[in-house]
């Protein structure tokens, strides 16, 4: 078992959000981001603050995408699976990856290194199939692409040298 | 610096206009969809080589939004001359600077080749993919640097608002927009004048002003453009919106895949802020508004407008019945007006232009121009912005250069989930709401993917209907359960395992769940089927009867085996094989190891003669 995180950041957040009508999304975004997840003892703490039940706040963090309730990984994979992709192969990439990783959608690998995610739309159709690791996008990609995308990775080579038509 | 009359906002754009040299240099690189190509690390070039050459004083290197012509990224373009520059690396950087600015000279490898004439065409007013295009509501992106509202107040930005203050009431205002027959650009296509309309005359105070920037529909990305590459126009048309109703408060709903469109954002609106064009009494007048933005958390059901009420509010974004329409009861049961993220960027236009000179635009009951995302198998993808009634084979062939490769167009998709597939015999229809309609499909948000001869339309319905079954929200039975089981029927057909009898189960399903559903998600979502339906069953057929996939597209109805009499023996699908499954010899036809293969596709994909069966 995961020891319990700091919940600082968490009271910090609450404090600026007291009050306000419609904080509940804002505030899990925010806990998202510093956290890379939801956890578990902060719902009770924002239930308390914003007066909203745990069960609600539970329905509200499982029904939206972008909420987890479990650490991610360093590298977040985030595939593209819109329509411009699909046309162009994303579902063959996505297996791809899930083989190179040895995980499936929504999972993460054993060393906490890459959480693999598929994502409606990236909105970046124009360079179909496409995919975000963390902030950066591959664009344009084939099975060769990803291959050596995964390799300069594994190598700790950064995206300068990757960036490529 | 805060403007605290009109007055003051015109003498801070006389100063901004004095000090443009028209004439002066200017390198403009698109900092927004070409960064997936790099864009950032040629921008640092430039710059690093300016500085070198003594010239960051001199030549001004400005940071734009998209250019539409996504397919050539990185791009970059050079004032006064407006020449085009295409697919740029950092090592070009040097050259340009000392070739093209210093000297004034052409680097030919960088621009634009014209396949049928075999051209090279430096400027972009020449080229095929912008001739045909009507930049009104894009005028600016790729112009200016939407970080800067100097740049915006430069293009008349803010005059309409100026226009509205000055000298016309709520109701002129509404009048013009009625007038212009602006319909909204989110795939409704609801009058928009009459939406203001019925918002302003509710009764119930404060009023709420929402813009719905939940572009969610895969393969759209016109709202992306509009907003990473000039959200001002966006902010304009929502002031001068809330004006028209009367709202005192504003929302911005971004989805949160779009995190540079809510970066240019924020910084437009601190802007605004601080120049007292947002806020109580803005600029000395009596009108107030206060706009925030909210940001999405990924549910593609909140760009229905009751949903994304329901979102802003911090709960489960999940539809609820109408009426009560947000004119009467919306954001926290007080009346509230939603457009979408172009519909706003066409209202500036509209009120400097005036309706008639607007409305001369487009078809009888359509008008304007509207801006497509082309994407999908098709060559020059990109953003494009053409006049209503444009037709769909001007846009797809002459805009868009038609599918790579040379393969056969199968069909265009519009509309996404909740639209339709138009074949190729009805490309020759004029593009307005209603004609798109009567083909099964909907205007949508604008998202338009080129399929070709190697996509099956099966598996195109089952990928939206997967695609529905992820995003339904759950709360009404025949979303929730009926698209479910037409996904398992498609996705039987798929496997080979389909019957005759299911095509008319599919139909009656579909009409049951259009008819039922509680909200438009649900009663657009068998769109998608009955379109392919109504002009590929052929396709459907041959996967029942044959069990056959004509597109060699899904996997279970592909033997990876290579047909030696139309192997071409080029031995490419060797070379592309990740597992090494295909065996090749010189003049031989290839040969695919089944206990190796991973039925990844690579190899179909990539062979020339379609042997790989």
């Amino acid at each position: 078992m995961s020891q319990s995180p700091d919940l600082t950041y968490v009271k910090q957040i609450l404090e600026n959000y007291k009050n306000k009508s419609g904080a509940l999304i804002p505030v899990l975004q925010k806990i998202q981001d510093h956290y890379t997840y939801i956890p578990e003892e902060a719902v009770d703490l924002i239930a308390e603050a914003l007066n909203i039940p745990p069960s609600e706040i539970y329905g509200v963090i499982t029904f939206y995408a972008q909420f987890y309730t479990r650490p991610q990984g360093k590298y977040t994979i985030r595939l593209c699976r819109g329509t411009a992709c699909h046309v162009k192969g994303s579902k063959s990439i996505l297996e791809n990856i899930e083989r190179k990783l040895g995980i499936k959608e929504g999972e993460t690998t054993q060393d906490g290194l890459y959480t693999l995610r598929t994502v409606a739309c990236l909105g970046a159709c124009a360079v179909a199939p496409v995919m975000m690791i963390n902030d950066d996008y591959y664009g344009e990609l084939t099975a060769e692409k990803v291959d050596k995308i995964f390799t300069n990775m594994a190598t700790g080579e950064t995206r300068e040298s990757q960036v490529e038509k | 610096m805060k403007l605290n009359s009109i007055q003051d906002l015109e003498a801070l754009r006389q100063k901004i206009c004095k000090g443009y040299d028209p004439q002066q240099k200017r390198i403009r690189i698109c900092m927004t969809g070409c960064l997936a190509h790099g864009a950032d690390k040629v921008r640092d070039a430039l710059a690093d080589e300016l500085k070198k050459q003594g010239l960051e004083q001199k030549v001004e290197l400005i940071e734009t939004g998209c250019f539409g012509f996504c397919a050539k990224a990185p791009v970059v373009a050079i004032d006064p001359d407006d020449i085009f520059y295409q697919q740029v690396q950092p090592e070009d950087a040097a050259e340009i600077i000392s070739e093209t600015i210093i000297e004034g000279k052409i680097i030919d490898r960088l621009t634009y080749l014209d396949k049928q004439s075999g051209q090279r065409l430096p400027y972009s007013r020449d080229i095929p993919f912008y001739k045909k295009q009507v930049k009104h509501v894009l005028s600016r992106c790729g112009r200016i640097d939407p970080k800067r509202i100097d740049h915006y107040l430069l293009y008349d930005g803010y005059k309409a608002l100026i226009k509205v203050l000055t000298s016309l009431s709520p109701e002129e205002v509404i009048d013009i927009i009625k007038k212009s027959a602006l319909r909204g650009r989110g795939g409704g296509g609801f009058q928009t004048g009459l939406k203001w309309e019925f918002c302003r005359s509710a009764p119930g105070e404060p009023k709420y002003l929402v813009c719905n920037a939940d572009e969610g529909d895969p393969g759209a990305f016109m709202d992306r453009g509009l907003l990473e590459g000039d959200p001002h126009s966006v902010l304009e048309g929502m002031l001068i919106g809330a004006y028209a109703i009367g709202a005192k408060y504003g929302y911005i709903y971004v989805r949160a895949e779009y995190p540079l469109a809510i970066k240019h954002l924020k910084i437009a609106l601190a802007d605004l802020e601080s120049l007292g064009l947002l806020g109580d009494r803005i600029l000395g007048t009596d009108f107030s508004f206060h706009l925030q933005i909210k940001e999405g958390a990924g549910a593609f059901v909140c760009g229905e407008e009751t949903a994304l009420m329901a979102s802003i509010e911090g709960r489960r974004g999940m539809p609820r019945p109408r009426p009560p329409f947000p004119a009467i009861k919306g954001l926290w049961g007080n009346p509230t007006n939603i457009n979408n993220v172009e519909t706003f960027g066409n209202v500036p236009l509209i009120i400097l232009q005036g309706s008639e000179e607007y409305s001369r635009l487009g078809t009888e009951k359509s008008k304007g121009t509207k801006i497509f995302a082309l994407a999908g198998r098709i060559n020059n993808t990109g953003l494009v912005e053409i006049p209503m009634g444009t037709r769909l084979r001007e846009i797809i062939f002459d805009i868009g250069g038609g599918p790579p490769k040379g393969r056969k167009f199968k069909a265009v998709q519009l509309g996404g989930p909740s639209g339709g597939c138009i074949p190729e015999e009805h490309l020759d229809v004029p593009i307005d709401y209603d004609s798109l309609i009567s083909l099964g499909a909907i205007m949508g948000s604008g998202g338009m993917i080129v399929m070709d001869a190697a996509n099956c339309m099966v598996d195109v319905a089952r990928f939206f209907l997967e695609f529905i079954q992820n995003e339904s929200c759950g709360k009404c039975i025949p979303c929730r359960i009926g698209t479910k089981r037409m996904l398992e029927i498609v996705t039987r057909i798929t496997e080979g395992k389909g019957e005759e009898s299911d095509l008319e189960l599919l139909q009656e399903l579909a009409e049951g769940i259009k008819a039922t559903s509680l909200c438009g998600l649900g009663q657009t979502a068998p769109n998608p089927v009955l379109s392919t339906l109504r002009y590929f069953a052929d396709e459907y057929r041959a996967h029942i009867l044959e069990k056959r996939c004509p597109a060699h597209c899904c996997i279970a109805l592909i033997k990876f085996e290579v047909d030696v009499d139309l192997c071409k023996r080029c031995g490419l699908c060797k070379k592309v094989c990740p597992t090494g499954a295909v065996s090749w010899m010189p003049k031989t036809a290839a040969s695919i190891d089944k206990s190796l293969c991973i039925k990844c596709k690579t190899c179909i994909e990539n062979c020339p003669a379609q042997a790989i069966i």
